[in-house]
């Protein structure tokens, strides 16, 4: 059998070369299958394989090949599904032990449509446990480590999404974004990464963490695929009366033209004292850069981008311990044994079950919705998002898109901040408005720092204007493609 | 505002979490160091200002009423960690 090396070619070549019978969809899978036995041992990117379930779809697509039809735009393509996005009749563990044994009874609305775009479900991405955290150290399976630098953090929460991408085992995969987590780990380990505008993309059948924030979105290794992506994924569903009943753009067509007339917004907020100098200095050699294409670089101001962290924190945490109510021990997942009563069988059963970073964030939560609490934080918080939101409709009367680094700090060494949850929470200062404002954005790789850690920048747009996000993105990669090379 | 035990207690209650004393310590001394962080929010007057619950226009989304295919008795027990004759097993609730 040919070896097909997943790192030196983009989805669409793949779904061309299998259209063509230069490869089998079974090899491509294969392929995939061979590059995670190989590297998870290194990396813990995936908490679970769909060995047998992937051979058999791509088997389909190669069946399809011999009837001499057509093939979708990404059929037969692997692609690797973080382990918060439910796949029916294989674990879905959101990196808990309190779902550890869960097999969900149906598939998630993007899973579904995976599967009916012929696309090769490989592989579950570890994560932080509940998409909790900035650095996918908090898995009940162990923290996911950078292929760039092994003893480094992905960032987080879609770690292993962005390692599984970044090592070169799929050239796409999905990930969940609340308050970064598709950016922020794209951005680390070198990747694509975009979090569409709340409401884009359909939630049914993603484990809930802050419903008003939580999107799912892809990230990948081309721009051009990640557009693919999206196209397969966005659109209503009536399953989630959240994913606006709104057309879809055409993301893919003559992707990447149009750009040198665009107005970029450089917000002074995300300039900050303290940020990593190689970043900073990167971020401005990328604006530079579009300006001498032609696109129009205007000064911005987003006056509230320093109360996102807490009015953030409250918020999520507060819609978190809510969601996780559910979890007791009754209907699924883990249960504690031997309690005597209803009371200790719920208090036990999630004190075993949850971690504690969970645990932290539904006491915080639950204490900001507490009888006495409620308007002194939730509802401030609420109040400072409207502010938040405010800043962005402001900007974007002005700008067609804002450009700002993605995180201040490259990936940091695994452990640094576990036990500090207020500096990990700081981490998140560039991610967390745009989530307050749903408004969707993108993380691009750039270059990487004098240590050879990879930066991203972060490209921000109006809501559902995604296509302007892919636009800018992919008319970088045509420029820069070497930015994008995979780990070695 | 500090946080004491007692709040650490009454709300890990209400959260239904059951933590060790270490846990309970290290949580207050945690939340307190969050929610002083959290001060910062009071440098800004929104009395004028309305809550954001959600970002999009949607209010009362509609879809027709009719009968669609639902989860079997089984694959909806299926997860159940105790059951037993379509039922779901728990602690005795009524003394």
């Amino acid at each position: 059998m040919a070896h097909v090396d997943l790192s030196k070619k983009s989805a669409s070549e793949l779904r061309r070369a299998i259209q063509a019978r230069e490869l089998r969809a079974v090899e491509v899978a294969e392929a995939a299958l061979q590059c995670i036995a190989e590297r998870n041992g290194q990396l813990n990117a995936f908490i679970s394989v769909c060995r047998q379930p992937a051979l058999e779809a791509a088997a389909a697509v190669d069946a399809k090949v011999a009837r001499g039809e057509e093939l979708g735009i990404l059929e037969g393509v692997p692609v690797a599904v973080k382990d918060n996005i439910c796949t029916a009749g294989h674990p879905t563990t959101c990196a808990s032990r309190i779902l550890a044994n869960f097999v969900p009874p149906y598939d998630s609305t993007v899973v579904r449509r995976l599967r009916q775009a012929g696309m090769v479900i490989v592989g579950k991405t570890n994560m932080d446990e509940f998409a909790m955290g900035s650095s996918s150290e908090t898995s009940y399976f162990g923290a996911v480590h950078n292929p760039w630098a092994l003893e480094r953090i992905t960032g987080g929460s879609s770690g292993g999404s962005a390692a599984a991408v970044a090592a070169g085992c799929v050239p796409l995969a999905l990930g969940s974004d609340t308050g970064g987590s598709i950016r922020q780990p794209a951005g680390m380990c070198g990747v694509v990464g975009l979090k569409p505008t709340y409401g884009r993309v359909s939630r049914f059948g993603l484990v809930a963490f802050a419903s008003s924030l939580d999107q799912i979105g892809p990230l990948g290794h081309h721009v051009e695929d990640v557009a693919a992506l999206l196209q397969i994924i966005s659109g209503h569903d009536p399953h989630d009366s959240t994913a606006a009943d709104l057309p879809v753009e055409d993301y893919t067509r003559n992707l990447g033209r149009g750009v040198e007339r665009l107005r970029l917004g450089v917000p002074k907020e995300y300039f900050i004292e303290g940020m990593d100098a190689d970043i900073r200095a990167a971020t401005e050699a990328v604006i530079q850069f579009y300006v001498e294409q032609g696109c129009r670089r205007v000064e911005l101001s987003l006056p509230h981008t320093d109360y996102a962290i807490a009015a953030y924190y409250i918020v999520a945490s507060s819609e978190a311990s809510s969601n996780l109510a559910r979890y007791d021990g009754v209907r699924y997942g883990y249960r504690t044994q031997g309690a005597g009563d209803l009371y200790s069988l719920y208090a036990r059963t999630r004190a075993e079950g949850f971690g504690s970073e969970v645990k932290r964030r539904i006491m915080l939560g639950t204490f900001a919705l507490s009888s006495g609490y409620y308007d002194a934080y939730y509802r401030k918080a609420q109040k400072v998002r409207t502010l938040i939101r405010q800043d962005f409709e402001r900007a974007f009367a002005q700008v067609d898109a804002i450009i700002c680094p993605v995180s201040p700090i490259p990936a940091f060494p695994i452990g640094e901040k576990f036990d500090d949850p207020l500096q990990m929470y700081l981490c998140d200062v560039f991610t967390l408005p745009a989530s307050m404002g749903g408004v969707p954005g993108m993380s691009i790789p750039v270059g990487r720092t004098r240590h050879g850690l990879p930066i991203g920048v972060q490209l921000l747009a109006p809501h559902f204007k995604e296509r302007t996000l892919l636009d800018l993105a992919a008319f970088y990669q045509r420029h820069f493609p070497e930015a994008f090379d995979l780990v070695k | 505002m500090k946080i004491t035990d007692a709040q650490v207690e009454y709300v890990a209650q209400l959260a239904r979490l059951e933590l060790s004393p270490e846990e309970k310590a290290r949580l207050r001394d945690q939340l307190n160091s969050i929610l002083e962080y959290m001060e910062k929010l009071n440098e800004l007057n929104t009395d004028e200002v309305e809550p954001t619950s959600h970002v999009l226009p949607i209010t009362n989304v509609m879809k027709e009423d009719r009968v669609e295919p639902s989860l079997s008795r089984e694959a909806s027990l299926a997860n159940a960690p105790n059951h037993e004759d379509g039922h779901i097993r728990v602690p005795k609730i009524i003394e």
